[in-house]
């Protein structure tokens, strides 16, 4: 499954079922994108990490 | 009146860890249902959801979450006062010296005057921590009272009540190596190395993670530090010194896991996860 980065406009690609609230990273200008929906695949940049963010 | 699942997971970041567990309950069948945190409102409605996994990533939505469900009855997992105690590197301190756990000699200090007194008493080097930090942000190794001296002279400079507490640590040299075990319903599933160029080995800083042998000593440790902040589900790092011995650093109750699975391909720990929380969707269902 493909859609196009909102940052830069590349083709990113999923091999597994893309999941609502992933986030995956733009193979070409490495972006943080999130999946907003799965039907249709929607993205957008993910939000920042946050200071209470991790274990 | 909306009908829920009798699972909630709650997230906002779907990260490796995540999709191993959203993969593990529907491999076993587990209907749940999807709450992004981001979204979630209420205040002491009826329960919505039996059992909770919160998986948020986020210290203080993750402790809200806890507390409001269950304040409406949801069993939530971890508890909100594990949530609690392991987002406070201090209470955590106390709740494992208390239990009799093994933990290196630590301090709090209630002003930056007073943190670098306690830093004198430790002796140097020591490591100073933010008392909510995670991933190993700031963390900072203080090798001697010059630098101790800069470092409480900028957390002065920091705004907030809670920025200028000072929670330090006697340094434990580990050769760059810490330990993770992580436990689940009061077992050790297993043990990793956390590896890295430098003295934080944190996977967030690019700390690598290879299989360790799980000792009875290590498994009887984990679970002690687990259980002494009721950790039903647990990451809990631990440091080795020179002469063997070990100590907890912390317990984690958002347990990541990333690199424990590529030490241990054999072990999934999501799917643990997935059965112990179906034991407790059985138990409260």
């Amino acid at each position: 499954m493909t859609t196009t980065c909102p940052e830069c406009a590349a083709d990113v690609a999923f091999n597994d079922q893309p999941r609502l609230s992933e986030v995956v990273e733009c193979g070409d200008c490495h972006s943080e994108l999130e999946v907003t929906t799965v039907e249709p695949l929607s993205l957008v940049l993910a939000p920042d990490v946050e200071e209470d963010w991790g274990e | 009146m909306t009908t829920h699942a009798q699972l909630a997971l709650l997230v906002s970041r779907v990260r490796y860890e995540e999709r191993q567990i959203m993969a593990a309950l529907e491999r076993h069948g587990v209907e749940y249902e999807q709450v992004d945190t981001r979204t979630l409102h209420g205040g002491l409605a009826d329960r919505r959801w039996p059992v909770v996994l919160d998986r948020e990533i986020g210290s203080v939505r993750a402790r809200y979450a806890a507390w409001t469900l269950e304040a409406e009855g949801s069993r939530v997992l971890n508890s909100a006062s594990t949530i609690d105690l392991c987002s406070d590197k201090w209470r955590t301190s106390l709740a494992l010296r208390s239990a009799g756990v093994a933990t290196p000699r630590t301090m709090i200090a209630l002003t930056p005057e007073a943190t670098l007194a306690a830093l004198d008493e430790l002796g140097y080097p020591a490591v100073i921590k933010p008392i909510s930090g995670s991933w190993g942000r700031l963390v900072t190794k203080l090798d001697n009272r010059a630098d101790a001296a800069t470092v409480t002279e900028y957390i002065g400079a920091l705004t907030g009540p809670q920025a200028h507490l000072g929670y330090v640590q006697s340094f434990v040299p580990s050769n760059n190596r810490n330990i993770r075990v992580i436990v689940i319903d009061g077992q050790a599933l297993g043990a990793s190395y956390q590896l890295s160029d430098g003295w934080r080995t944190n996977i967030a800083w690019g700390g690598e993670c290879v299989r360790c042998e799980l000792t009875t000593e290590l498994a009887k440790l984990a679970i002690s530090a687990a259980e002494a902040v009721g950790a039903e589900l647990a990451g809990v790092d631990i440091v080795e010194d020179p002469d063997g011995r070990h100590w907890v650093l912390e317990v984690n109750a958002g347990v990541e896991f990333t690199g424990f699975n590529k030490a241990h391909p054999e072990l999934n720990v999501a799917d643990y996860i997935v059965g112990y929380v179906k034991s407790v969707l059985a138990d409260t269902c």
